[in-house]
């Protein structure tokens, strides 16, 4: 049963390669055709050369008239075969490496569609080994398939042919001693293919390891724990050497194995033909021939049965990645979604209720109806569900029950692109793209202009720090903004949000790693940019928020109070005793 | 690539015996020809069918002999180069593990990736193909010129001119290709850098809509890989054209030349076949040959580019345990847990100081709050007191001691480091917090737990310390994330403790509770608070205000009001009113 599901997968991501392989069929065709052109004429050549030697009889009796002509024609053979071969190759390297894009492609692509659950799910490590280690071996797997399986087969078919035209009984000892090579081949190959899955299996795990322990380097020099790291990565590096090994050296039998039943094979028509010539049905011209024949006839089995080792690790690597391709993505958006335009930001939120796992109860008949302009802060300790309700405003994920309205209209029937560009968003965790600082701040609108960047720049106050880096706006940010504070890093992000002007803000934690002077001066950019819009601010710092519209207090996904600053303190509730809280020793 | 190659020296016996064994299968294999020769010149020439028989057996015993030899040499083969690979990998990392922070600041984490995954599963292919061929090959080429000459020497001179001629092509076509396999690596490197970044700013994209701009660009970038692919695939594939011309028109030459010597009676017909088989032989060998230098191209030039990565040394040296236990601290010497000393410093590649003349000192126990703008070099400041960075300029002291005195570990455990980021890893609460104390009892865990803030939530966790934290602790939220962090430095128990900015996503009660707690730990630590918040270092025995990098006033939070400007600018820039309100 688990055997036949196996085969069936395999079957199945045969089937998808073979999509990928469609679109390139002229190459295919082409190169089918180049292959059998160069088998036919390196198949003709053996011929040659056996009547070459039947002129070459003995001392004195060489009829060089007769050689010459044979040679020539060799020679010219030999060339076309050489341009053929060539042409041939470089249409399988194209056809491979275009396959591969177009995979790769598509995996990064469906990468940008995913909804986020996914991400936040998944180890990066392990997709990122996707994308790369499997379609790396995919691509090579493939490019050996093309090169030698056409040519393989088509050796095979042609031999047969060439050797059936010069001897029936020789042609059938070689055609009956062949299976053999194919039924141990088969067999290695089936044992073989569940090796290499785990194999592919273990690297993915190795990998997110590696990606885990190398992007938080830092964290594990503080920690002193160089040692124990290096010890969890070595357990998962004895696991993939077992595994790899076994995979190797198993499919590496195959070969050999075949070599031998060739041998076999050349051994019979040795005898075969041996005998024949004595009782003189045969000339020795022939004889060579044949044996030539028998050798090219046996080589491409070897390196099918090569091929076909291979081609298990491809198919292994290649399910991986069609998995990723495969994935469900994000809800597509309906047909008749609504554009948003000038949105006058009206929001509301009515019985929503979400949560990230279904036993586990988040946010629940949550309430909330904001009026244009309005200035929305919520506050509560951590956990509280702050940070969710900004990945349902956006869309991050979709709510279980309830609806989340912009101007009256369910955001599930607006397209996303026109909801997420009504926001301006500044995350409490800045991320930077590698790039320069002019490209990571354009980011919501390439097409400023250099006066709009330096005035976004100088009301979010990046500017004085911007202008004192090396290359000033056009300093390269390393991977993950290494060179760069949390603060700077900060005001880039607010720098993004203050070129595009959403009508919309979502503030989660903008200005938490901004000192208080600087965030003092950004709150009078922010004033004047909220001025009109409707604004979601989630800080710690409740001097931030006082000046808010209403302040959503939360604890444990429920509103357990609601109000403006001032009634707030008069309620001398749980807001009452956070906002005391920061005067106390 | 010798450093890379060192690896190999573990696997000496299968370095050797895979080779061995192949050239022992590949020496039966010369002798099929002869066989099948005497077979042609004495079983048919005689009729002798009973001798030809005879010679079929030997001929199946030696492919016998072959196939033993074939399995013997592939094991060793794939033992050596997969336990090379697992070696590289190993010293690989825990090379990457020893970098400063200096040199992971510039190196950048997607390159490190592709070094440790796809060149290491390049260069482990490379050894595996290169030991089971590299003798065989060469040794069947020149076998079968051996074997030539045993025919004929003048024919066999054929075979003297031809394989020159092939190693030319072989090792020109190499030559070339191999700094184009590079930067095909190079291009993958950064294919994976906008995967990976893909997946880490997932939602800012998404935020801006950005999704079509980053496929565009993942298109040039994977568009810039697939060319560089097909460049140098389109050398190599060369190489089996090139070599089946240069055989095959020296096999038409071998039979013109064969031709005369047989018409001049020195050799017999059945002579040039073998001599023709030979050269079919070496043809076949060749175009294993052919597949195995592109894979060895391939796997030199990755493992140049890992070789690379092993050769950046760390620029930070560290003494070893031997030389610190001479010079033993001579306890009570000194009042002072941290002492700055003119101290500077300046990144790499940058042009100016980050800090510049610091100096001040820290009595054991003290708390010191450190405030200051956005990038005035407060997290600088702090990261060299564990000896993350090294100052350019002055010395930095811990106990009266310079840093650059301690061996790494004596000072990581010393200090505990709580870093802006906050980053936990893949796996449960409490193996999080071992991070801090590989052997702690739950008690010590609860502690560090109730001082951190985080018993309550923690408590009602499902499973408490053996919840589940995901990749990056991306179940749990930015506070919680933490306060966790902050558990994990306490169970060090340091004598130092340093929080970077690691409340920033605590309210107010939450931060106020954590600071009390410390304060109140039995073992006091000397605490490092750095901080927006004015009211988080309020009553910090000193106060140090940085502004671009250097000191803008030292004192207590009364000292400073009255006479530090930055120090007043930043407390009444969130206290101002309540001041007006309480008054």
């Amino acid at each position: 049963m688990l055997k036949k599901n196996m085969a069936d997968k395999q079957m199945d991501t045969l089937k998808k390669v073979f999509c990928y392989i469609k679109k390139y069929r002229g190459y295919l065709i082409l190169s089918v055709f180049l292959a059998a052109l160069t088998v036919i004429s390196t198949l003709y050549i053996p011929i040659l050369i056996g009547d070459a030697i039947d002129f070459i009889i003995d001392a004195g009796k060489v009829d060089f008239k007769g050689l010459m002509p044979r040679l020539v024609e060799m020679v010219i053979v030999i060339l076309i075969t050489a341009i053929a071969q060539w042409i041939m190759n470089v249409c399988n390297n194209k056809m491979t490496y275009r396959i591969v894009r177009d995979v790769r492609r598509d995996a990064f692509n469906k990468i940008e569609i995913l909804p986020l659950k996914y991400m936040d799910e998944h180890s990066y490590g392990e997709v990122v080994s996707r994308v790369i280690a499997d379609v790396d071996q995919f691509a090579d797997g493939l490019l050996m398939g093309f090169t030698q399986l056409f040519t393989g087969v088509i050796t095979i078919l042609g031999t047969l042919f060439f050797m059936l035209s010069v001897n029936v009984k020789i042609t059938l000892v070689v055609v009956l001693i062949t299976p053999v090579s194919f039924l141990v081949a088969g067999f290695i190959a089936k044992k073989t293919f569940s090796m290499f899955q785990l194999q592919s299996k273990t690297r993915g795990e190795q990998t997110a390891l590696i990606d885990e322990m190398i992007g938080n380097q830092k964290v594990v020099q503080a920690f002193g724990r160089e040692k124990e790291v290096l010890e969890q990565f070595d357990e998962v590096n004895e696991r993939l050497e077992k595994c790899s090994l076994r995979a190797i050296f198993f499919s590496s039998i195959t070969n050999p194995s075949t070599r031998f039943v060739n041998s076999l094979v050349y051994t019979g028509v040795g005898i075969t033909g041996a005998i024949s010539a004595i009782n003189g049905r045969l000339s020795v011209g022939q004889l060579s021939c044949f044996l030539s024949y028998a050798n090219q006839y046996t080589k491409p089995f070897n390196e099918i049965s090569g091929v076909i080792t291979e081609l298990q690790n491809a198919i292994a690597c290649a399910g991986r990645i069609f998995e990723l391709i495969e994935e469900e993505p994000q809800i597509p958006e309906k047909e008749n979604a609504v554009v948003l335009e000038q949105v006058d930001g009206t929001v509301d939120l009515k019985h929503v209720s979400f949560s990230y796992e279904a036993d586990k109860k988040l946010i629940q008949d949550f309430n909330l109806s904001a009026k244009p302009g309005q200035r929305i802060a919520i506050v509560g300790p951590t956990g509280c569900g702050k940070t969710t309700l900004i990945n349902l405003l956006m869309r991050f994920y979709d709510v279980n029950s309830g609806s989340i309205k912009v101007m009256n209209e369910d955001i599930r029937n607006v397209t996303r692109k026109s909801l997420r560009a009504s926001y301006g968003m500044v995350l409490q965790e800045t991320w930077l793209k590698t790039g320069t600082i002019r490209e990571n701040i354009i980011m919501g609108k390439p097409n400023a202009t250099e006066e709009e960047i330096l005035a976004a720049a100088k009301a979010s106050h990046a500017h004085n720090f911007i202008k004192r880096l090396p290359q000033g706006y056009d300093t390269m940010i390393t991977e993950d903004g290494g060179n760069l504070s949390q603060g700077q890093k900060q005001l880039l992000c607010i720098t993004r949000v203050m070129l595009c002007l959403p009508p919309m803000l979502i503030l989660d934690e903008a200005t938490s790693s901004i000192d208080t002077r600087t965030e003092a001066k950004i709150q009078n950019a922010f004033a004047t940019m909220m001025k009109g819009r409707t604004s979601f601010i989630v800080a710690h710092r409740l001097s931030t928020i006082k000046e808010a519209d209403v302040i959503l207090v939360m604890k444990d996904g429920n509103i357990i109070e609601q109000g403006n600053h001032k009634q707030l303190l008069a309620q001398n509730g749980f807001y009452a005793k956070l906002y005391n809280s920061q005067f106390s020793r | 690539m010798k450093k890379v190659l060192t690896y190999l020296t573990n696997y000496k016996k299968e370095c050797v015996f895979a080779p061995l064994f192949k050239m022992l299968e590949a020496s039966f294999e010369l002798l099929v020809p002869l066989v099948m020769a005497s077979v042609i010149d004495i079983g048919i020439a005689n009729g002798d069918k009973q001798y030809v028989i005879q010679r079929c057996i030997v001929l199946i015993f030696l492919g016998i002999i072959g196939l033993t030899c074939s399995i013997t040499a592939q094991y060793f083969a794939a033992k050596a180069a997969v336990g090379f690979a697992t070696g590289l990998r190993h010293a690989l990392f825990s090379h990457i593990q020893s970098l400063s922070f200096t040199e992971m600041d510039t190196i950048g984490t997607s390159t490190l990736i592709t070094r440790m995954t796809s060149d290491i599963n390049q260069a482990q292919n490379g050894v595996n193909m290169f030991l089971r061929l590299f003798l065989r090959s060469p040794f069947i080429v020149l076998g079968a010129m051996v074997m030539a000459f045993t025919i004929d020497a003048k024919a066999a001179l054929v075979f003297v001119i031809t394989i020159p001629l092939l190693s030319l092509v072989v090792f020109g076509i190499m030559k070339i290709s191999m700094p184009l396999y590079k930067k095909v690596q190079e291009k993958l490197d950064a294919v994976l850098g906008i995967t990976r970044e893909n997946l880490t700013g997932a939602r800012v994209i998404r935020a801006f809509n950005k999704e079509e701009a980053e496929i565009e660009s993942f298109g040039t970038y994977n568009e810039a890989l697939t060319n560089a692919q097909l460049f140098v695939g389109k050398i190599s594939a060369l190489m089996n054209p090139l070599t089946y011309i240069i055989i095959n028109i020296a096999t038409v030459v071998l039979i013109y030349v064969g031709a005369i010597r047989v018409d001049t009676g020195h050799i017999s017909q059945g002579e040039v076949v073998a001599l023709v088989n030979y050269m079919s032989q070496i043809l076949v060998e060749l175009i294993k040959l052919a597949n195995l230098i592109i894979t060895l191209t391939k796997a030199t030039a990755c493992m140049n580019r890992i070789a690379d990565v092993l050769t950046v040394s760390s620029s930070m040296e560290f003494v070893e345990a031997k030389e610190t236990e001479q010079k033993k601290e001579k306890k009570g010497e000194t009042e002072f847990a941290v002492e700055f000393k003119e101290v500077g410093l300046t990144y790499k590649g940058a042009a100016a100081e980050a800090l510049s003349d610091i100096s001040f000192a820290v009595k054991k126990g003290q708390t010191i709050g450190i405030i200051g703008g956005t990038g005035s070099g407060k997290s600088s400041l702090v990261n060299l007191i564990p000896r993350f960075y090294d100052a350019t300029r002055g010395i930095v002291k811990i106990n009266g001691k310079n840093v650059k005195e301690y061996t790494k570990e004596e000072i990581r455990d010393k200090v505990g480091m709580v870093l802006q980021k906050a980053v936990l890893f893949q796996g449960t609460i409490r193996e999080n917090l071992k991070w801090g104390k590989e052997d702690a009892t739950e008690e010590e865990m609860w502690e560090a737990l109730e001082i951190s803030q985080s018993k309550e939530f923690v408590e009602k966790k499902e499973g408490q310390l053996e919840a589940l934290v995901e990749q990056g602790g991306k179940n749990l939220s930015g506070g919680q994330r933490q306060r966790l962090t902050i558990a994990r430095a306490l169970m060090k128990k340091p004598e130092i403790l340093v929080l970077d900015d690691s409340a920033s996503a605590l309210d107010f009660a939450t931060d106020a509770a954590l600071r009390k707690a410390i304060r109140g730990m039995k073992e006091k630590p000397t605490l490092f608070i750095v901080t927006q918040r004015a009211s988080s270092i309020l009553y910090a025995d000193q106060i140090i205000v940085l502004e671009d990098g250097e000191v803008a006033g030292i004192g207590t939070h009364q000292e400073l009001l009255r006479n530090c400007e930055t120090y007043q600018e930043i407390y009444y820039s969130q206290y101002e009113e309540e001041e007006r309100c309480d008054a």
